[in-house]
């Protein structure tokens, strides 16, 4: 089953220098700035980076969902071989919830409280589909007892607020997968869940997007899901990815020292003891980005060039990339 | 459901005797009636006797009792000048009044809503500005002018609708209603619409703040996520949460409008309770104004009523019996 072929397989989702801007009252600031990547049906992208590092933007982006003072000012969005940046409203309503899904981070707040949990997932159903009430109103069932829902018939009239969080985003979760979309965005959310619950709901997704052959991509601050979750990581800082690479190899030998910074600063047992260490400084303001390379002010090898001129896109042949004048050598 | 139901119906009866108490003492402290209903050349025997007759003579608390006991049995008293029940002749009037609100509700809501979920939706565009700018002049200017202006335009210069009046009425259910016919409508429509005016202001901008509130809510977000078209996000998941407020205010202003639609009535010599209670202030028809006040207070309770019973049809985290059910 798992033979590697030689042949190309062509991404679920490939995301091409993708750049989105806010208009404020002081000019226009750049939250996502010429952001690429890709990834493959049935594959996990971990993305990773602190809070305004772009990477929640870059998942509405992607689902079409970026709304004024935004927009996207450049790039390109093929999901399944077609580019869908800047295609019509009615195409893309099309394509949301069926062919490209998204969750978020805090179910608390993602179902609507005084809609019934049949009526929300059923209307995501018939959004897509010319289906009978009877017939969407099965799959509804199937949808939830696939996530884990306990009796599931009796559940469906409930409304949100009598299912504890967990439970709400699975049901999100259940919604999300219904038309088994080709990628699957998921911001954060297992964030504002107990730890155990976490666990729980991230192998339940990775088992569901295996089923379907989904592509995932997990938008996450939390470098430890990401290790046991992703096959390949990409490493966000102040609207760029810094570094992509397999998550072995980025986590164990990272290149880029953000990412260094990053890893150093994840509690650990080997590490028992001793400080934890931090990245100096905090990140920077998106409406005033230090010059060169955004992340050279709190950046221990820094030099004169890093505060002139923007690194550029290093490859190795591997195909991980980083973005930095001094990479680490491999640990 | 029970235990709300009593409570409620508890509370309502305090409020009906709180006010009763303030009504009388109010009346009261007006002075006696027997002045009034006294012809100037009577003596003080006459006096007396006309006193004791209406139970005058009697201390306060007395009287109070009687008067609590008589409403208790559905009598406020005999109106002066139409010399029948003052109740009854409330009741004749209740229907215009009503009739007229409950138009005005309904223009204000299909005015209001619509504008102000654009306004809403779309804050920083032509038509949203213009709408809340609007909505400033509805607030501000007078009813009374938006009325005489509206008869200015369409009865006087255009001459398609009267001036004012009531049109001819059928009985239905036993209620005189003029909305059955052609030319109740005519007579209908400028009032109401002077009142919607006033009261879709107030609706547009609650719903211009609960658009603007709710559209950035993660359920919104998730909603189109889904691939929903935006009329069913607008119409189901927005609408639906967007009412929850509205409703509240538009019942107290419902409320409001049956009770003092005093200067639209008269603007418009419109036969309804404001104009009633007018006209009896100024004949000093005491029972009529007491009843008045009496009735008013039950219609404020029975709307504060079905305000609670449509918030829990609106949001299914509201149970009526609070948290001990």
């Amino acid at each position: 089953m798992m033979a590697v072929t030689n042949s190309v397989v062509a991404p679920a989702l490939s995301v091409e220098n993708l750049s989105v801007t806010f208009q404020t009252r002081k000019g226009p600031v750049t939250a996502v700035n010429d952001v690429s990547f890709h990834v493959n049906p049935g594959e996990v992208l971990g993305v990773v980076g602190e809070s305004g590092s772009g990477k929640s933007v870059t998942g509405l982006a992607t689902m079409g969902l970026i709304d004024a003072p935004g927009r996207v000012s450049a790039g390109r969005v093929v999901l399944e071989g077609r580019n869908i940046a800047g295609v019509s409203d009615r195409d893309m309503r099309g394509l949301r919830g069926n062919r490209i899904a998204m969750i978020f981070q805090d179910p608390i707040s993602t179902l609507n409280p005084v809609l019934r949990i049949d009526t929300q997932i059923m209307e995501a159903i018939t959004a897509h589909e010319r289906i009978s009430a009877s017939a969407a109103r099965a799959r509804a069932i199937d949808a939830l007892r696939a996530v884990g829902i306990p009796s599931p018939e009796s559940r469906l009239e409930a409304y949100p607020h009598q299912f504890s969080g967990g439970m709400r985003q699975r049901v999100a979760i259940a919604i999300a997968l219904l038309h088994r979309p080709a990628v699957l965005i998921a911001d954060e959310p297992t964030t504002a869940l107990d730890v155990t619950i976490q666990v729980q709901i991230l192998g339940e997704v990775q088992k569901l997007a295996a089923e379907s052959g989904t592509a995932l991509v997990w938008i996450t601050h939390d470098l430890s899901v990401v290790a046991g979750l992703a096959d390949r990581i990409a490493v966000m800082y102040a609207g760029r990815i810094v570094e992509s690479g397999t998550v072995a190899e980025v986590l164990t030998a990272p290149r880029h020292h953000y990412t260094a910074g990053l890893i150093a600063s994840v509690p650990s047992r080997n590490r028992r003891g001793q400080p934890l260490a931090q990245i100096p400084g905090s990140t920077p303001n998106l409406a005033n980005m230090p010059s060169g390379c955004a992340f050279h002010p709190r950046c221990s090898v820094s030099s004169e060039i890093c505060s002139t001129t923007l690194p550029p896109l290093l490859h190795d042949p591997s195909g991980r990339f980083m973005r930095c004048h001094h990479p680490r050598q491999g640990a | 459901m029970i235990a709300y139901l009593l409570r409620r119906l508890g509370q309502s009866a305090l409020v009906l005797f709180t006010m009763a108490v303030l009504v009388f003492l109010a009346v009261f402290a007006l002075g006696s009636p027997v002045d009034m209903l006294a012809s100037p050349d009577a003596d003080q025997a006459e006096r007396d006797a006309l006193a004791a007759r209406f139970g005058l003579d009697q201390p306060l608390p007395v009287q109070f009792a009687a008067f609590l006991g008589n409403a208790l049995q559905g009598d406020l008293g005999a109106s002066f000048v139409y010399g029948k029940s003052a109740l009854a002749v409330i009741g004749e009037r209740l229907p215009a009044t009503i009739e007229l609100a409950l138009l005005a509700l309904t223009f204000s809501v299909m005015i209001g809503v619509p504008l102000g979920v654009i306004a809403g939706l779309r804050p920083k565009s032509i038509a949203g500005r213009a709408i809340m700018s609007t909505s400033i002049f509805g607030f501000s200017l007078p009813n009374f002018w938006i009325g005489m202006m509206l008869i200015l335009l369409f009865s006087v210069y255009l001459g398609w609708l009267p001036a004012g009046g009531r049109g001819p009425t059928t009985e239905v259910l036993g209620m005189q209603l003029s909305i059955t016919s052609l030319e109740g409508w005519r007579h209908l429509i400028l009032p109401a619409l002077t009142l919607a005016l006033y009261k879709s202001s107030l609706v547009v901008r609650l719903c211009e703040a609960g658009t603007r509130e709710i559209v950035t809510q993660e359920y919104i977000r998730f909603a189109r996520a889904k691939g929903l078209s935006s009329f069913r996000i607008i119409w189901l998941h927005l609408l639906k949460n967007m009412m929850i407020p509205v409703i509240t205010i538009l019942g107290m202003e419902f409320g409001a409008m049956i009770a003092f639609t005093v200067v639209i009535e008269t603007v418009f010599a419109y036969p309804g309770m404001g104009k009633l209670l007018i006209e009896s202030i100024n004949r000093l028809d005491r029972p009529v104004v007491v009843a008045y006040l009496m009735v008013t207070t039950v219609i404020f309770v029975l709307i504060n009523f079905i305000v609670d019973l449509l918030y829990v049809a609106l949001d299914p985290r509201v149970r009526l019996g609070g948290p001990n059910e």
